[in-house]
């Protein structure tokens, strides 16, 4: 295959920093490196390892790194100026999809059992109506309400176990304790009673069930077929500096993503990541997920999926617009934006569809027609059980979502952004 | 030691490097601060922060416990007082050195950043003189490698060449010199060829 580069072929790779978490889906930056697809495209990826995303974002924002692996909300939390007010932060791609669990203690699994064997048992949505069930006993016994953790505020953690709880009628900021668990220390947690469960990316819910401490109940995938997770966050005003270099950047993290997509590379994948450098956790852990075969817990029979984590087929590493547009109207039902914005400005100016379709055109690599995409519905695969998401009428979904904070006047929202 | 109109502050630091811990007590007990807490264990955190109150909270920056200073924004159910950030984005160079240095600070809403500023100098300035200590130390104990590695080289050289201890080292020092390399190194090929040599 003929090596694509903008800068000359004999010239020396460009140095990228490049931050980002131990996650099993770092994959893509830390394959890229390792197998030296970024040296193929002009550029040689120096990798610095973050203990949270808070350091993440700062560090990206004063300029340590020159991009990072991140939660897909995070550039738009941060265009809103909510967090740390920090420069605009773009995402020229997207790194993977699904990837999270939902994973609660034994303890709270036999609840579930208890109050409804048959949802508990079926897992995915259906879980969360055992879990409802749970928290509506403990109400009227005048028991402590349930603890969850997630990892980010502006995570689609966060939000997709919102989405979860609220589907089954439970309002995820009166009926629970919802609690931010950093990865490394959510297995602890659930073991000590801290949490009773918590939505996290992998390994971590596969830790839980290989120590014996918790079950996993639901799968991203089980709750949206091909939903946004991480991206890959570029200032706003390096890429203005630097065009040509993201291009590489993006061409060198496509062509990894590509790799990490077929089958028989998960396993290579999974061994590079365990090392202590990357992800630290053993390759046998690591490697069940990525090859598709989830072991839950609790006597249930595995799962074999093989959209547990796509890097990207589907058009995975495309940066829709309408994933930001999701995150935006989840951003607005849970209370952490008030004041109403032009919605389609903002995705237009954090996803950058355009940046993509340009890099990836010389890899003959194919990008969608559209920048956006209904899900569920008419659109391809679940998403949380039978509901759609239309993102020419984004606001109409979500006035009809029944349990949202009631703070937020969406008739502002719907007059701004008719 | 003049008396710190501001020593009534409650601070928290969240450490779990006992040594950082106990440089960054004593330059805040120097500096009049007399009301700070130090955290090792970050298991129970926002029980820490309810039950404290801080008016300061000083965190590092290998501690994955961040992320959950960062949620005490969006939820004041937990907590009595939102959490606001130290810094906004007038405060560039206050937020590089704070990274540079490898803490981090939130404070209440509402207090003075003036207030604040001594305390994360102080912290920042303690935070710097500990990486110098480590990377001290660090060299130190490469040094200390280093030695004994020449002194096994000559050991090897004197016990297979018969030379004195003066002339052992002497041949190491010359073939650094004609190699362009160091003599540790020279020192560390030779006994590593030595010990593939043995049976």
């Amino acid at each position: 295959m003929a090596d694509i580069a903008s800068g000359m072929m004999d010239a020396k790779p460009r140095e990228v920093h490049v931050g980002f978490m131990p996650l099993t889906d770092c994959a893509p930056l830390v394959v890229a490196s390792e197998m030296g697809f970024d040296r193929r495209h002009g550029v040689k990826l120096v990798l610095h390892r973050e203990a949270s995303w808070a350091n993440i974002r700062d560090k990206l924002g004063v300029g340590n790194f020159d991009c990072a692996h991140m939660l897909a909300p995070m550039p738009i939390a941060a265009a809103l100026g909510l967090g740390r007010a920090s420069d605009l932060i773009v995402a020229p791609m997207a790194l993977s999809l699904n990837g999270n669990a939902i994973t609660v203690s034994h303890r709270l699994y036999e609840e579930m059992l208890a109050a409804d064997e048959a949802s508990a048992r079926a897992g995915g949505m259906a879980a969360a109506h055992a879990i409802a069930s749970v928290v509506r006993a403990r109400q009227q016994q005048g028991r402590e309400p349930l603890t969850l953790g997630m990892v980010y505020p502006f995570s689609c953690h966060n939000y997709d176990l919102r989405y979860w709880l609220a589907a089954a009628g439970i309002d995820p900021d009166n009926d629970v304790n919802l609690i931010v668990v950093p990865p490394p220390l959510s297995v602890d947690a659930l073991k000590t009673g801290r949490v009773d469960g918590f939505c996290v990316g992998q390994p971590w819910n596969s830790v839980a069930v290989a120590e014996g401490e918790g079950v996993i109940v639901a799968t991203k995938s089980e709750l949206w077929a091909m939903s946004p997770e991480k991206v890959l966050g570029v200032r706003e005003d390096w890429v203005a500096k630097n065009p040509a270099l993201v291009s590489d950047l993006v061409r060198a993290l496509v062509t990894a993503c590509q790799w990490l997509d077929e089958p028989e590379n998960r396993k290579e994948a999974a061994r590079i990541l365990a090392r202590p450098e990357y992800v630290g956790i053993s390759e046998q852990i690591l490697a069940g997920p990525l090859t598709g075969v989830l072991t839950r817990g609790g006597q249930q029979a595995n799962i074999v999926d093989s959209d547990l984590v796509v890097f990207h087929r589907g058009y995975a590493n495309f940066p829709w617009r309408s994933h930001a547009l999701w995150v935006l109207t989840q951003m607005i039902r849970w209370g952490q934006v008030r004041e109403p914005f032009d919605l389609k400005a903002l995705t237009e100016r954090v996803f950058r569809t355009d940046l993509y379709r340009e890099a990836v055109a010389p890899l003959g690599v194919p990008a969608p027609a559209s920048d956006n995409k209904q899900e569920g519905g008419e659109g391809d695969g679940v998403f949380f059980g039978s509901e759609s998401f239309d993102p020419t009428a984004a606001l109409i979904y979500l006035r009809d979502l029944e349990i949202r904070n009631s703070g937020t006047d969406l008739a502002a929202f719907t007059a701004l952004n008719s | 030691m003049s008396t710190n109109p501001d020593s009534s502050l409650k601070i928290l630091v969240i450490d779990e490097n006992p040594i950082r811990r106990a440089i960054i007590e004593s330059g805040l007990a120097e500096a009049g601060f007399t009301a700070v807490t130090v955290l090792a264990n970050t298991t129970r955190l926002i029980d820490h922060i309810y039950t404290l109150d801080p008016d300061v909270v000083l965190i590092d920056l290998e501690n994955p416990s961040r992320d959950v200073l960062e949620q005490m924004f969006q939820v004041s159910r937990v907590v009595r007082r939102p959490i606001a950030m130290f810094v906004d984005k007038s405060d560039k160079t206050e937020i590089e050195a704070a990274i540079d240095a490898g803490v981090s600070a939130y404070i209440v809403d509402g207090l003075k950043k003036e207030r604040v500023k001594p305390i994360l100098e102080t912290t920042m300035t303690r935070f710097r003189a500990f990486t110098r200590l480590q990377a001290e130390l660090e060299e130190v104990k490469g040094a200390l490698k280093e030695r004994k590695i020449v002194e096994k080289a000559k050991g090897i050289l004197m016990k297979r060449r018969g030379l004195d201890e003066e002339k052992a080292y002497e041949l190491l020092r010359k073939t650094a010199m004609s190699q362009g390399r160091r003599i540790a190194d020279v020192a560390q090929a030779l006994v590593s060829s030595a010990d593939l040599l043995e049976d």
